[in-house]
């Protein structure tokens, strides 16, 4: 019987067991994870990874697939096969030794569960600021990495490219994410209630304006990540879409390139 | 004028936020925000009222707008919501339309 390497990634409170029989790739995991890696609480899911040989098929640039299939969700990527049961929360993945799949098939994992309980993961720089959370979203080249390295030291940065937002009963928090941008840095793993969420426009001066609802939520929709069609869970991301904005100021939010935009920011 | 019967469909999502009516397609996930008029029309299409009546009640007494104007601006805007599935459309009335809460 071969020794299997469990580590648990645990994003957003949600850990999540990953088995390997290479304890190489554990070690891969470990530093990819770092700050995110969990010994102590019980994982509510486990994945099977299991390790083959990169063939060119894997190198493909075929999109990404996320389907429902008799009770177990199939990803696929050029790159990845995996299944998941969500309710036997069991599933497994197949993939080379790289990094990137697995945290693929992690973002694709976190968005399903999430679409289930009010929340999603979003395009957007997020950082914890005097206890609350501001979120500033937009599409690549809004400003997400800029104003992520404009924060003043007391911030604590989230992540500055995906975001990770869970509801949890009336309220919405911002969570760390090992997800990185440009910035190249992996979010803080902690959390706090979400203050405000800005969408973000470069121009040439610093200014706050008010969003109408509609446009809230179209701007929302256009950056929250979702992969799946799946009827149901574009009705359930339409619903998390607008309850946040009927509970969470949303702001747009102009800037020029210099630590003064901060000033602006509650 | 050959009469048309207008239904929400199942497969959408739909929801009044901040006074504005946001749509969704759950097929091609088309998000759509309507105008005062087509809200009125949205909330109308019940599978058997006639589209004429709907224009004639809801649009025509409600905003100041000219009969043959609105018809053709309804006409409009159910066959673009039509055309991603939002909205059904027949020459008869829908028998037990598939309607989704407004």
């Amino acid at each position: 019987m071969r020794q299997s390497h469990d580590i648990a990634v645990d994003i957003g409170g949600m850990p999540i067991l990953l088995r390997t029989q290479d304890p190489s790739f554990r070690q891969l995991l470990a530093r990819r994870y770092e700050g995110f890696v969990d010994a102590t609480s019980a994982p509510r899911f486990t994945f099977d990874v299991n390790l083959v040989t990169p063939t060119p098929e894997m190198e493909s640039e075929e999109g990404v697939r996320v389907e429902m299939r008799n009770g177990e969700w199939h990803l696929h990527r050029g790159d990845f096969r995996a299944q998941w049961n969500p309710r036997a929360g069991q599933g497994s993945i197949r993939q080379s030794a790289n990094p990137y799949s697995i945290d693929s098939v992690l973002r694709i994992v976190h968005t399903l569960i999430l679409a289930k309980e009010g929340g999603f993961l979003l395009h957007a720089a997020s950082a914890i600021r005097r206890g609350r959370a501001v979120l500033f979203s937009g599409v690549s080249g809004a400003g997400k990495t800029t104003i992520s390295r404009l924060a003043p030291r007391e911030a604590t940065l989230l992540t500055d490219e995906v975001s990770y937002v869970r509801r949890v009963r009336e309220e919405y928090q911002a969570c760390g994410t090992p997800f990185a941008g440009e910035l190249a840095r992996v979010g803080e793993n902690c959390s706090a209630p979400i203050s405000t969420l800005y969408l973000l426009a470069k121009g040439p001066e610093n200014k706050v304006e008010s969003v109408s609802a509609a446009d809230a939520v179209g701007c929302l929709l256009r950056n929250i990540l979702f992969f799946a069609e799946d009827a149901e869970l574009v009705k359930l991301v339409f619903r998390s879409a607008c309850e946040f904005v009927d509970r969470v100021p949303v702001r747009r939010l102009t800037f020029v390139p210099d630590q003064r935009v901060w000033d602006l920011i509650r | 004028m050959t009469e048309r019967y207008i239904a929400r469909s199942t497969a959408i999502a739909a929801r009044m936020l901040g006074g504005e009516m946001m749509v969704m397609s759950a097929v091609d996930s088309t998000f759509f925000t309507l105008n005062e008029v087509a809200t009125a029309i949205w909330q109308a299409a019940d599978g058997h009222t006639p589209l004429s009546e709907i224009v004639a009640r809801n649009i025509c007494a409600q905003f100041d707008v000219e009969p043959e104007v609105a018809r053709r601006d309804a006409d409009q805007f159910v066959d673009a919501l039509a055309q991603h599935g939002i909205l059904l459309v027949s020459d008869h009335p829908l028998e037990n339309p598939p309607v989704e809460a407004a």
